[in-house]
């Protein structure tokens, strides 16, 4: 086993998200064997690594829609890795999933509400507007079905959906996917807006270059663990590490 | 230049009020990779539904191989050498990846074991010999993917319609999945992509078309339509513009 790396600073204080020894699988696997990642609440945290070394179970066990096998997940100092997906939402930790899982058969707008349903319900007008003003092709498209969008389209109306349930830690799960190049562009600065604005950000993206503009850290997972940590100025500046885990 | 193997001609198509495509033509090169690309939402897989039959074109032609092909229903036009991948991959969970690349290859083999035959040797050439017998499900997205190409490859097709199969994949992954694709153009399969990794569009496609808003804005070779500036504006940003033209300042 290669010894996990650190060259970033220790996350000071309290972190958001505290997960520790986390293991988590389906079946007879256990995918994530003993993950150690830390999210600060004014933080951009990018999670990289190849197909396969468990990104979207991380994501699925922070979320509660896997259960933890072993390990503890703390969140703005609440043990919740026993709660269910629903009081997590509750508590403003919101995901975002990997693949758009928009509601085919509802319009944009019942499915962007649908994001503000455990959480800031009487803000949703507001909220609505706001991802509105993010994504204007969803105001112009807002009462057609969701189905009938194309892929990209449906990708900003997960990303909106999100937004409406005013996170306070935002996962996103390959949220580039399927986005033209412009898009691609206009959604890393909207990450970076969004963290401007205190919410902090865990974000799996196979766009290595531009996570790490924009995240201030990154953990590098393979086959389930941890093997490298550090600052994104650290990990961006490095060619070994660029080469040996990144692909570069 | 090669004559088009595959051309659309003024195809128009309206779901309900709304003008999906809007009277644009393009055409593929026999033997060539040619390049679809726009902004989300400009109607580029429903032009890639038109052409391999999944939506009828409300105006307009699809000629292939010398014959109108309009309107013909997609199992007639994978007999005839058209098959195209799907954006979201769904492979046949229960099934494993052989019997999944199987279900392409009995298009053209009644017994299995002929079948068998051509699923196996397409399922090696596109990287995933060693994972015949997994459950598909098992599959990573970047397993996934070359899946869904070897499913349609095993159609023994003359016209691929590849709808961004490099999508969701990491740099090294898709440096490994570019020669796969010219691999089979080279094995004389015409190619179709729609793709929004640049940098693979760059080095795989001949010829551009760029779609927005339903209508080609532009069409050339990739170096010109990546400088041409209504395509930066519409469709690539001047970021990624930046980057591409880089190499060329040097």
């Amino acid at each position: 086993m290669v010894p996990r790396q650190n060259w970033g600073r220790p996350v000071s204080g309290d972190p958001l998200l505290a997960i520790s020894d986390l293991h988590a699988g389906y079946g007879e696997t256990d995918v994530l064997r003993g993950v150690d990642l830390a999210v600060g609440a004014d933080e951009v945290v990018a999670v990289l690594g190849s197909n396969g070394a468990g990104k979207s179970t991380l994501n699925r066990a922070i979320s509660g829609v896997l259960r933890a096998r072993r390990g503890s997940i703390r969140f703005a100092g609440h043990t919740i890795d026993q709660e269910k997906p629903a009081s997590i939402v509750s508590r403003g930790l919101i995901h975002v999933p990997e693949g758009r899982r928009v509601f085919p058969n509802l319009s944009v707008k019942d499915n962007l509400d649908l994001g503000g349903y455990r959480r800031a319900r009487n803000q949703r007008r507001q909220n609505r507007e706001r991802v509105f003003g993010i994504f204007p092709r969803l105001a112009e498209r807002q009462s057609q079905l969701a189905g009938t969008l194309s892929g990209g389209e449906q990708q900003m109306l997960a990303i909106g959906r999100g937004l409406m349930a005013e996170p306070i830690l935002l996962i996103l799960d390959e949220p580039s996917l399927g986005l033209s190049p412009l898009l691609v562009e206009e959604l890393f600065a909207l990450i970076h807006s969004i963290n401007a604005q205190g919410v902090a950000i865990l974000l799996v993206e196979q766009n290595v270059v531009q996570s790490l503009e924009v995240a201030h850290r990154a953990y590098i997972l393979e086959n389930g663990s941890v093997v490298l940590d550090g600052t994104s100025d650290h990990l961006r500046n490095d060619p070994n590490l660029k080469r040996a885990y990144l692909g570069l | 230049m090669a004559e088009p193997l595959l051309a659309v001609d003024r195809v128009t198509c309206r779901f309900g009020g709304l003008l999906a495509v809007n009277a644009a033509s393009l055409t593929a090169a026999e033997g060539r990779i040619t390049a679809l690309i726009g902004p989300n939402g400009a109607g580029k897989t429903t032009l890639f539904s038109i052409i391999s039959g999944f939506i009828r074109a409300s105006a307009g032609a699809v000629r292939y191989a010398g014959a109108d092909i309009t309107g013909e229903p997609p199992h007639r036009l994978a007999r005839r050498g058209i098959a195209r991948t799907f954006q979201i991959v769904q492979p046949f969970i229960g099934l494993s990846v052989r019997e999944n690349i199987l279900v392409g290859a009995h298009l053209h083999h009644r017994t299995r074991n002929a079948a068998l035959a051509v699923a196996d040797q397409i399922g090696h050439d596109v990287g995933l010999g060693e994972l015949l017998n997994r459950p598909a499900d098992t599959l990573t997205v970047a397993g996934r993917k070359r899946l869904e190409l070897a499913r349609a490859l095993a159609t023994n097709p003359k016209v691929l319609l590849l709808d961004e199969v490099l999508a969701g994949l990491n740099p090294s992954e898709v440096r490994d999945f570019v020669p796969v694709i010219r691999d089979w153009c080279r094995r004389g399969i015409t190619i179709l992509m729609i793709e929004h990794v640049m940098q693979a569009v760059m080095s795989l496609a001949e010829h551009v078309f760029v779609l927005a808003e339903g209508s080609i804005i532009a069409e050339g070779p990739p170096a010109k339509v990546v400088a041409d500036p209504i395509v930066v504006e519409a469709y690539l940003g001047h970021g990624a513009a930046a980057k591409l033209g880089a190499p060329r300042e040097r």
